[in-house]
């Protein structure tokens, strides 16, 4: 039995490395997608998130506004730059930034006096490409505490800050406020002021109320030292694709020798068809393991992706992965009739199925719903397993549950495949 | 040798081979005759494993024949109609993949490789790519991938489709000289001369039944002759089988 599974998995071999060309292009069109998405997720090296691109425009020009660009320019997560009005508009209709911030004028003034009344709140322009709607909401979230910072500060410490309470403090009586009411008003502002108002101390900041917290990012990779690696991932999702496409050649490739009559011989010869298939699924798991491999070895050395966690899980998670990839190539040729139809149809499978699996994109951002309904696609588990081991740097423990689902996919794959194959050769 | 027996073959509605009954010794030749949808290649589907048959059995030496793994399988040789060789490869390599296939192993494989390639007259050919030989070269590697594990029956599949003048020949001068080494053969063919010049004996099917099983001698003696002269095996295939075309 070890004789014919031998020289089949040999011939296969050879026949795979008897195209330069092909042989090339299997393992430079992975590493060559895989970079290029590498770099979009990788922030230029640096273990700083990206920053998200803010226009502003500042028509109001007081001290609250000043304090509120101030305090927008001093945020790490965004990569603030001063416009006027138009070009902020333009910018973001033209696709250059994502959010624009318009304060229109008096904003500053009619701020501090609705925080202290909570009346006639001042309108904020905000310009947002629809396309980036998520940006959106990040930049809303953080200017509100900004602005919220800003006005306090002001109000409770600074100059304008006094001026627009006195202003305030004065409209109590037109207001019709009852004058019990307008005392306890003019007793915390008074309070405020002077407790915040007297004269600051050489190089002191103003104080006033402030958010109440502040934050530490940390990403959670391996190690607090180790950066992400955006390659990692890429890699990981584009080796999984390219290991299914080259499965999908596995399995083309049996419908092509059936055509040549090359199924009759093998089927004349006294062998079983567990064997035949177990030769195709082992010829077929060690071209794609190598594909995978050369890869990761590329990432290893040109983009320093790093196996954070355990070498053992990592190539217990990529023979798996590599052996699903081949059995899915069996199945492929089982159900398919003629050779250029099922790539086709196959080539659709894989993309969606590398697609769902977060080979493209990490399944973490995935809806929760899509999230659950993907753990059926053996594409997720490969590229979490991958991910698990590399940049995560998980311990072997997080690479056995996808290395065994990959393993009980595989099985169902080749059973199907044994079931499903069109054994007759008229 | 091979005997088979009432082999009955259906695809859904269509009976592809029915009660198909015939013997082939040792060192003969049977031509297995018949029209384009006959079931020729059905038949010769089940001996060799392929298909397997709905009712009836396929027997080698006196044993049946059965399951995928059957030792017996080793005593036939099956040289389909399609080029069944794998163009990237050489000759040498082609024939090693499919004699590891039967166990075969080194040396005694590579000694059996160059006595194949000899007969077929490929030695010199032995390392270039199929994918450069001409059709006639391919042939006669087909041929010498089917005789590989030295087995004692060969079938052939319509083995002479396309090939030039000189191989056919050279084809013929090999099935000979296997024939004479006692091997027993099963041929399938359209060409008429092919039979006439080797078959022992003629097996004619149409609509899946045997409808003749004679020597040539036999088989003309169906027939009436115009004006004194023997009738062409044609006519005789003619007169069997009707002049409608099979498409």
């Amino acid at each position: 039995m070890l004789i014919p599974l031998r020289a089949m998995i040999r011939k296969d071999l050879q026949i795979f490395f008897s195209d330069r060309r092909s042989v090339i292009m299997s393992f430079i069109a992975p590493i060559a997608i895989a970079s290029f998405f590498g770099a979009i997720f990788t922030s230029s090296g640096s273990s700083a998130p990206s920053r998200v691109a803010v226009m502003i425009a500042d028509q109001d020009n007081g001290a609250i506004a000043r304090s509120i660009i101030a305090s927008i320019k001093a945020d790490s997560a965004l990569a603030v730059s001063v416009v006027s009005a138009d070009s902020a508009r333009s910018a973001v209709q033209n696709g250059k930034t994502s959010v624009a911030v318009v304060l229109p004028p008096g904003f500053g003034d009619a701020a501090g006096i609705a925080f202290i009344t909570g009346s006639h709140k001042p309108e904020l322009q905000l310009f947002y490409d629809p396309s980036h709607s998520a940006e959106l909401g990040m930049v809303r979230g953080m200017l509100m505490g900004h602005v919220i910072d800003a006005v306090d500060r002001e109000m409770f410490s600074g100059a304008q800050g006094r001026v627009l309470a006195a202003r305030v403090l004065a409209t109590f009586d037109s207001a019709g406020m009852p004058p019990a009411q307008q005392e306890r008003f003019r007793a915390m502002l008074d309070a405020a002021q002077n407790l915040y108002g007297g004269p600051a101390q050489s190089g002191a900041a103003p104080v006033g109320l402030s958010t109440p917290y502040t934050v530490k990012e940390t990403a959670a990779t391996s190690d607090a030292n180790v950066a992400y690696n955006g390659y990692a991932h890429a890699f990981a999702g584009m080796g999984v694709q390219f290991l299914l496409f080259a499965a999908i050649d596995l399995g083309v490739g049996i419908l092509f020798e059936r055509q040549r009559g090359l199924w009759k011989r093998l089927r004349s010869a006294p062998i079983s068809r567990t064997l035949l298939l177990g030769g195709k699924a082992a010829s077929g798991t060690l071209i794609t393991l190598m594909t995978l491999l050369v890869s990761f070895a590329f990432a290893i050395v040109v983009f320093k992706v790093r196996i954070h966690g355990s070498v053992a899980g990592f190539l217990a998670v990529s023979v798996a992965t590599a052996l699903m990839a081949s059995t899915f190539g069996l199945l492929v040729a089982s159900l398919g009739k003629t050779p250029s139809a099922t790539r086709g149809v196959a080539i659709l499978a894989v993309l969606l199925m590398v697609m769902l699996g977060g080979a493209w994109v990490p399944s973490f951002i995935f809806p929760a719903w899509l999230q659950k309904v993907t753990v059926v696609v053996p594409a997720r588990w490969a590229v979490d397993g991958l991910d698990a081991m590399t940049w995560r740097g998980l311990p072997f423990n997080a690479a056995v549950v996808p290395t065994l689902v990959l393993l009980g996919f595989a099985l169902l794959f080749g059973v199907l495949a044994l079931s499903r194959f069109q054994w007759e050769e008229a | 040798m091979l005997q088979v027996e009432k082999l009955r073959k259906t695809y859904g509605d269509l009976v592809a081979v029915d009660d198909v009954s015939f013997k082939l010794e040792r060192g003969q030749m049977v031509g297995l005759l018949g029209p384009n949808g006959a079931g020729k290649t059905t038949t010769v589907s089940m001996i060799a494993g392929l298909v397997t048959p709905d009712r009836g059995e396929v027997l080698i030496g006196g044993v049946r024949l059965k399951g995928d793994t059957d030792p017996a399988k080793r005593r036939i040789g099956l040289v389909p109609q399609d080029l069944a060789l794998y163009d990237e490869l050489c000759p040498t390599d082609n024939l090693r993949f499919f004699g590891s296939l039967y166990d075969l192993q080194q040396p005694a494989l590579d000694s059996r490789i160059k006595e194949v390639l000899e007969l077929v007259g490929l030695s010199e050919r032995a390392r270039d790519a199929v994918k450069n030989f001409s059709g006639g070269m391919k042939r006669r590697l087909n041929l010498a991938a089917g005789l590989l594990h030295d087995p004692d029956i060969l079938l052939l599949d319509e083995p002479t489709v396309g090939v030039d003048p000189q191989s056919r020949n050279a084809i013929f001068e090999n099935l000979e000289a296997l024939k004479a080494q006692g091997k027993a053969l099963l041929y399938t063919t359209h060409y008429m001369e092919e039979v006439e010049r080797m078959a022992d004996r003629i097996v004619v099917i149409d609509h899946g039944r045997v409808i003749a099983d004679d020597t040539l001698a036999g088989l003309h003696q169906r027939v009436p002759g115009v004006e004194g002269e023997r009738p062409s095996l044609e006519a005789v295939f003619l007169t069997l089988t009707g002049r409608s075309l099979r498409d």
